[in-house]
């Protein structure tokens, strides 16, 4: 039986940039147990013999031809912009002060 | 008027027996008069309705050749993007967000001429098999309020069963088509994977995702299929060969000489008796209008639903990641000093909900260096077989049937704490999504327990999407003479329905 601690999930929750409570953690850390049990089942006939598939259509290099066509205009790029600045978007700090 | 099928209206609006902007006025009514109670909508364009209604009114009018729908009004599922229309998937982190461009199946539905109503409720970026885990509330069955409509495209199965349009857009991942269609006694289907344009659907989990028709009658649906399949250059996963003849298949509806090939691993035990009932019946009146019934077994079909509760969430993991609150969407936080990445994490704290947080972090898990082979590794494996199966049936039948869901509609609140019971529900769909094959679900009717609506799925292999229209057409044909009436003339009248 796989298990996740409550300190698992909040590494995972950090990872995937999500903020959560501590009751939420303790939560889903319990929830895992039991999710994690069912889907192990598919190990049981993972063979090493079983080619992977990551996609329904065996497509590769899919191309079109490099031809310039209209895109979005500035001003639509940014009509959903939570901030924005001098037609760009503005984001918080992403560097530290130094 | 509303209660006609969208073949019946376009013949009307053809003839000029009726105006698209009468038939338009007649379903936003519809829709101000149950909604309060059906809640299938999250946002109606009243204003954009009528002018696109009115658009192809002044076109018949001076005489321009129109496609067979055009001036039919349609619900659009909340993750397809229209421009200037608010999109919210469901989510909080969306509210208020405003598209600047048409997805295809839009852009694909404007070319026809189908009248836009609005846009449905759906589980929060699709996740979810109830339509509980919309951040705006639930969506009622309009058979019976108390229960669930199916998810994750329950608004737009309400809708059709609400009367509220006669045609619908959904997407399905693991189901969220047909299952909805299941419970609502409506039709759903999810083309072959890369038949329609993913161009603009809101990604949840990339390799699986599909839109399609929902709608009151086979025919219907294929006629609406047809509008908006087709290779799209914008999406490198769609398909570049011709549309299957699926309207075609709808209007003949036959079966001789077709084999069709029951799924033995897909009934029985967890099955409720009604839906076996029903699935029985179906089968009999198959056999009867000339089909040849086998049964045929996919060994590996039960280890589907755990595959894919880890390919979903591992593919959503990556998707969702966009919601990032810099570009679009809810900002929390943003305080003087605030680094971007508290801004991400108190923002997607506040803005996804509880389902889709879980699935994140599964998916993260099972992404994550030291379990990937154990789990996602495996889980593609686990595809393979599947499709194989799918592959060895389909020598044997030239299609592949199964109800489409283990139970017909259950009580809104009564999984919502039991995340693998909720899950189970999606037992016989997700088969078809994991080997991207075409999927139907259509009414068989009610189960004698409950009286709720039973759903009859029909598999077909890839790009041969007209075989399910053929079988489902031809039981469909079979239902209505031994019915007498289509089995939505069955539902409890809504409190101010028209």
């Amino acid at each position: 039986m796989t298990s996740l601690s409550r300190d698992d999930v909040a590494k995972l929750a950090g990872l995937a940039r999500i903020q959560m409570s501590d009751a939420e953690l303790v939560a889903l850390s319990n929830e895992f147990t039991v999710i994690l049990d069912a889907v192990a089942r598919v190990q049981e006939v993972a063979g090493a013999d079983v080619p992977a598939t990551s996609h329904p259509l065996p497509l590769r290099n899919v191309f079109r031809p490099d031809v310039v066509i209209p895109s979005l205009s500035p001003a639509d790029a940014l009509s959903g912009a939570p901030a924005q600045e001098e037609a760009r978007f503005r984001v918080p700090q992403i560097l530290g002060e130094e | 008027m509303i209660r006609n099928s969208a073949s019946e209206m376009a013949s009307k609006l053809a003839s000029g027996e009726i105006s698209s902007v009468a038939l338009t006025q007649a379903h936003l009514d519809q829709i101000s008069a149950v909604d309060a109670d059906v809640h299938a909508f999250l946002h109606v364009d009243t204003e954009g309705a009528l002018a696109q209604a009115a658009a192809v009114d002044a076109k018949r009018a001076s005489g321009e050749k129109l496609s067979p729908l055009a001036g039919v009004p349609l619900a659009l599922k909340d993750v397809m993007v229209q421009k200037g229309i608010p999109t919210t998937c469901g989510s909080k982190i969306l509210e208020g967000w405003r598209p600047p461009y048409d997805s295809t199946v839009v852009v694909n539905l404007k070319k026809n001429g189908i009248v836009i109503l609005g846009k449905t409720n759906m589980d929060e970026f699709a996740m979810g098999s109830s339509t509980e885990n919309s951040a705006y509330g639930p969506t009622h069955n309009p058979w019976d309020l108390t229960r669930i409509p199916g998810g994750s495209g329950g608004g737009s199965a309400a809708s059709l069963a609400a009367f509220q349009a006669p045609l619908a857009i959904g997407t399905d991942t693991g189901g969220s088509i047909r299952q909805p269609a299941a419970v609502t006694g409506t039709v759903g289907v999810k083309p072959t994977y890369g038949g329609v344009s993913r161009y603009g659907l809101v990604a949840f989990s990339s390799s699986l995702d599909q839109a399609g028709p929902c709608a009151r009658t086979v025919l219907d649906a294929a006629l609406l299929h047809e509008a908006i399949a087709g290779h799209d250059p914008k999406d490198s996963t769609s398909i570049n060969a011709p549309v299957p003849a699926v309207v075609a298949a709808a209007k003949a509806g036959n079966v001789k000489g077709m084999k069709i090939g029951v799924v033995k691993e897909l009934n029985g035990d967890g099955y409720q008796k009604g839906v076996r009932d029903r699935f029985e019946e179906s089968l009999e009146l198959l056999a009867a209008a000339g089909a040849e019934i086998v049964e045929v077994s996919a060994p590996n079909f039960e280890y589907a639903l755990a595959a894919y509760y880890l390919i979903a969430p591992s593919e959503c993991s990556s998707n969702l990641a966009r919601f990032d609150a810099m570009r679009y969407g809810l900002r929390v936080g943003d305080n003087d000093g605030a680094s971007a990445e508290s801004v991400m994490n108190l923002t997607r704290e506040v803005g996804f909900g509880r389902e889709v947080k879980r699935r994140i972090i599964l998916g993260t898990y099972a992404l994550s260096s030291g379990y990937y082979d154990a789990y996602y590794g495996s889980a593609q494996k686990v595809r393979t077989l599947i499709t194989q199966d799918f592959n060895k049936a389909f020598e044997k039948a030239d299609v592949l049937v199964s109800p489409t869901c283990p139970t017909t509609a259950f009580k809104i609140g009564e999984k919502a704490d039991d995340p693998l019971a909720m899950y189970l529900n999606d037992i016989a769909t997700i088969p078809v999504n994991m080997a991207g094959i075409g999927g139907m679900s259509l009414p068989s009717g009610l189960a004698e327990e409950d009286g709720l609506p039973v759903g009859f799925q029909i598999m077909s292999p890839v790009m041969k999407d007209d075989r399910m229209y053929s079988v489902g057409a031809a039981l469909e044909a079979a239902l209505l003479s031994k019915w007498g009436a289509p089995l939505l003339s069955n539902i409890p009248a809504l409190a101010g329905s028209k």
